[in-house]
């Protein structure tokens, strides 16, 4: 089977900084594939390259087995970060400018709550109806390949997962999806994730994967006050949820030794890593490596 | 000892920003606002700092030098430098501690950057900043809009350190939030809802308290009680729900997000 994008190292420099360093990727038809990273690890140079907006350095990229081109983009659909809607055209003209650019005739679905803003100046929309019109102006022509940056930001829970039904809807029709995002919550609606660090890819698989065994150790502290203030000053990073703490990479001992030796009466436990600790761990040793590794 | 907001509301106009809204926020705590575009997340935070007299209710702060506010990504100004962003909220709020500001701007990775304009910052960097600015003179209550909006997870990692510590030392913290994860770890929490307070208390309260059950189906729900979750929806059943579930729904142990869900559900269905 043709992937539907295929990247095969591609790098992007900007002068001496290597935006994108070796990247290699593929999205089948009906894949969900997360893109993950701390601002600046190349998450916007890699979607540009694929949009055909930067070309690589080095490497190639191919999408649906061609060069990128005009006839090919088409076949894309891309919802950016900050919507691309026109404000001052009404939702249903913002549909009949989309549907131009693609030689279809895109409408608001009646009984939907867009359809009662149909003559609604964007502008006016609050943010949820405009991120939905957003996607049904970039997606209403059906295309073979999903780019969404960051696709849900400012959008409530419910609406969230409303938009996230329509990506789910349009990989199982057999569209593929290259989407990212901040929300770690997110990352468990991806089939795949692919995390950059520094520009290059730190690593990719399912969420299960990549937390693999890491773990937390977690302290109950009836004083969480004072073991905060213990870990904080031997350097081991606490960070609080609720009223326990979480200490992420850390021997169970060593946090028990400096509890111990502050005087803070807690019980210690070792938990599974979250998908956030894992990254931030992920991300930090990564850019450590990175930072060893330059010249 | 505590400060908060008691039955506030605000009006705009004909619209209703908040609408009896209670929020307490006990020294020592984190507490998170959370709630979509529009939630009155903003409005309620400068209610509580005194930036907006309420039309009805009672506020209960501190003295102003008591209070450290950061409004979110305006809150520092992107024409001076680091060194001077911190030179004027230092003055504003007459914070002298010479040590503490260096600790700060050490603990939030800016003590190598006193010369950057802080207009090229990334914007975690510009979020550390504004949090760095709001807590200098060691308030009683710290507001923080959305600090962690747009920033890596990285950065967000680092600023909730920040935070917590403020925490661990006995300031009260309000801050807003769009992500839930990050309302799961706070002390308590608001949900907010087209300015009314659908939920409010601790995480695991309000997860516990949460009315009907929530199950798991690989098919899809004909329902709008339903919403997409991992490989399949979260399907909500009422309390006294008489529909059957799906042959293949499975139990699932809700957390805060599928709390915050059905909280909507049942405001949009009422």
């Amino acid at each position: 089977m043709t992937a539907l994008l295929a990247a095969d190292a591609v790098t992007r420099r900007f002068g001496d900084f290597t935006a994108n360093d070796r990247i290699s990727l593929r999205v089948e038809p009906g894949e969900v594939v997360g893109l993950l990273g701390a601002n600046g690890a190349g998450k916007s140079t890699f979607m540009r390259i694929v949009l055909g907006l930067l070309a690589p350095t080095a490497g190639r990229i191919e999408l649906f087995g061609q060069a990128p081109s005009r006839s090919v983009r088409r076949r894309i659909g891309y919802v950016p970060q900050g919507l691309g809607l026109y404000d001052d055209l009404t939702v249903a003209e913002n549909l009949q400018f989309a549907g131009r650019a693609y030689g279809r005739a895109l409408t608001v679905p009646a009984g939907s709550e867009l359809a009662a803003e149909r003559a609604s100046l964007v502008r006016d929309l609050p943010l949820g109806l405009r991120r939905r019109l957003a996607f049904l102006a970039a997606l209403g022509h059906d295309p073979a390949l999903l780019v969404l940056d960051e696709p849900t930001s400012g959008v409530d829970p419910l609406g969230r997962s409303r938009l996230w039904d329509t990506i789910r809807d349009s990989a199982e029709r057999g569209a593929g999806v290259l989407v990212s995002t901040h929300y770690m919550e997110e990352a468990q609606h991806c089939d795949r994730l692919v995390v950059l660090v520094a520009g290059r890819i730190a690593v990719t698989g399912t969420l299960a994967e990549i937390i693999g065994e890491r773990t937390a150790v977690q302290v109950t502290a009836p004083d969480w006050p004072a073991a905060f203030v213990a870990l904080d000053a031997a350097g081991l990073v606490p960070s609080l949820h609720g009223r326990r703490l979480r200490v992420i990479g850390a021997d169970p001992a060593a946090v028990g030794s400096v509890l111990t030796r502050a005087g803070v009466n807690a019980r210690i436990s070792s938990v599974p890593a979250n998908f956030e600790e894992a990254f931030v761990a992920l991300a930090t040793d990564g850019a450590a490596a990175a930072t060893a590794a330059a010249p | 000892m505590s400060w908060g907001v008691r039955a506030v509301t605000v009006r705009f106009g004909a619209r209703v920003a908040l609408d009896g809204v209670t929020l307490s926020a006990p020294t020592g705590t984190v507490t998170a606002v959370v709630g979509g575009d529009g939630a009155g997340k903003s409005t309620l935070l400068r209610v509580l700092v005194g930036g907006r007299r309420p039309d009805t209710g009672t506020v209960h702060r501190p003295d102003r030098r008591q209070i450290g506010y950061f409004p979110g990504a305006a809150g520092v100004y992107p024409d001076l430098s680091v060194a001077e962003n911190v030179d004027f909220a230092a003055q504003a709020y007459r914070a002298r501690d010479r040590q503490r500001r260096a600790r700060l701007l050490a603990a939030a990775g800016l003590a190598g950057v006193p010369d950057r304009l802080a207009g090229q910052l990334s914007g975690g960097m510009r979020q550390k900043l504004g949090l760095v600015m709001a807590m200098l003179h060691e308030p009683q209550l710290l507001v923080l809009d959305e600090p962690s909006t747009g920033v890596d997870p990285v950065s967000r990692a680092e600023l909730t350190w920040l935070v917590n510590r403020a925490a661990a030392a006995g300031t009260a913290v309000v801050m807003s939030t769009a992500y839930l994860d990050e309302a799961e770890r706070a002390s308590q929490v608001l949900v907010l809802d087209r300015g009314r307070v659908l939920r409010s208390g601790e995480p695991e309260a309000v997860v516990n308290d949460l009315p009907g059950r929530v199950v798991h189906t690989r098919q899809r729900p004909e329902t709008e009680l339903a919403w997409r979750r991992g490989d399949g929806w979260q399907l909500w059943l009422p309390p006294g729900a008489t529909a059957p579930a799906p042959a293949d729904a499975t139990p699932v142990r809700p957390d805060l997000e599928d709390a915050v869900i059905v909280a909507a559900l049942e405001r949009s269905a009422s």
